[in-house]
């Protein structure tokens, strides 16, 4: 009995251990990013990688999701006679919230998984020891420069998201169905405000620093993980945590930003 | 031909990014860059439903809009202060009434047109206003006016 309670006290240890660790990552990673030198063509890399190569999946995305709320809401609002507000509807559900959180998800199978697995791998080949050893700050070398790629580049993918979705929106609603093209672009112009576009682009801009920071710790702290998970099992284990830790993350976040700031 | 750099890549990426954001924030979100207006106030009995920023139209054109609404305690009135575009001329026997879009849409300031020779000033008061039609009074008082009047009632 004593052995099952030891067990679980351990279990709730190890745990706020985690939480301990993950946040010193994060102060380690913004100290790196605060003070010289900061190296400027990592960065770079790594917004092509998080960023520029996921242009394509996130504007088809966009474009499907846009499509897929004016259909919704035209089979809505056609109801009411209401069609006038469907450049408004998608407008505002795309920028608001469809934009940050679909882009984020997307980040995070796409280039978040990836970003895990290759610290991951770097850890259990030994190659992270293996720069500590030749006196090279791996935080400054390789975590701190993915960090501020995501901050950066996540932004920036959903703008182009939205604007994808915008015209996704436009094809299903002005193309398809027939709403005036006028309508549905002054309910475009009508329904969002500025106070929208700053909600989505805090919301990114968290999701983007997230995302980063959870898939990077993840693989980072790969031999910490329980007993017998070094190796290839332990990266396949720890991707899967991080994706889903990430991903469950940017959902909760998406919640409380949008409380804080509507 | 040479080959693409990541260079190139990130800087066209950021750049798409910027120029998108540039169109969400001014031509979409409405941020104003250095419009050239005036203010105009107008005192109304009520300003029920009168939102900040809600549209000023003139001839049912959306060309202002409403910057301030203040509680003026001596006179017991709304004071609301409307942004003009500088090439709106506003007569001063104009009349400024406040409007619903719908029977359920938010309220906008409507300024009708006067025939004065005079021109209203920045700083100047719209003299002539009409205060926001509550469509809840109206449907009781049409209720009540009704059954006072000894008309027959349905119910009974």
């Amino acid at each position: 009995m004593s052995g099952g309670l030891e067990k679980t006290g351990h279990h709730y240890f190890s745990l706020i251990e985690a939480v301990g660790r993950m946040g010193l990552f994060l102060l380690q990673c913004l100290f790196r990013a605060a003070t010289p030198p900061v190296k400027l063509y990592p960065v770079v890399q790594q917004i092509h990688f998080i960023g520029a190569r996921s242009s394509w999946v996130v504007v088809t995305a966009g474009l499907f999701t846009g499509m897929v709320v004016a259909l919704q809401f035209y089979d809505t609002l056609v109801r009411f006679g209401s069609v006038d507000l469907l450049g408004s509807a998608v407008a505002l559900s795309l920028i608001r919230e469809l934009g940050p959180v679909i882009t984020a998800l997307m980040v995070t199978g796409r280039a978040g998984s990836a970003i895990c697995a290759e610290i991951g791998i770097m850890r259990i080949s030994e190659q992270i020891d293996a720069l500590e050893c030749m006196g090279i700050d791996p935080y400054r070398f390789f975590l701190t420069p993915k960090l501020l790629a995501g901050l950066v580049a996540v932004p920036v993918l959903t703008i182009l998201f939205d604007l994808a979705g915008l015209v996704g929106g436009w094809f299903v609603g002005v193309v398809l169905f027939g709403v005036g093209e006028g309508t549905y672009v002054q309910g475009l112009r009508g329904g969002i405000e500025w106070n929208d576009v700053a909600m989505g682009l805090v919301k990114s801009i968290v999701f983007g620093g997230l995302i980063v920071w959870f898939c990077a710790a993840k693989g980072y702290f790969l031999h910490y993980e329980r007993a017998g998970a070094f190796g290839p099992e332990g990266v396949s284990r720890v991707t899967t945590n991080a994706v889903v830790l990430s991903s469950v993350s940017v959902l909760f976040a998406d919640y409380l930003i949008g409380s804080l700031m509507l | 031909m040479k080959r693409i750099s990541i260079e190139f890549v990130v800087g066209l990426f950021l750049i798409a990014g910027l120029v998108g954001f540039c169109y969400l924030a001014v031509s979409l979100g409405g941020v104003r860059v250095g419009q050239d207006s005036y203010l105009l106030t107008a005192r109304f009995v009520s300003a029920s439903g009168l939102k900040k920023d809600a549209e000023v139209e003139l001839a049912g054109v959306a060309v202002g809009t409403v910057t301030a609404i203040r509680f003026d305690p001596k006179t017991f009135e709304a004071v609301v202060d409307l942004a003009i575009p500088r090439d709106a001329r506003i007569q001063e026997d104009a009349i400024a009434s406040i409007r619903s879009t719908g029977l359920i849409g938010g309220k906008f300031v409507k300024i009708t047109a006067g025939g004065s020779e005079r021109i209203l000033t920045p700083g100047d008061e719209i003299l002539e206003t009409e205060s926001s039609i509550s469509l809840e009074e109206l449907i009781s008082k049409y209720i009540f006016e009704s059954s006072e009047k000894g008309s027959p009632d349905p119910l009974e």
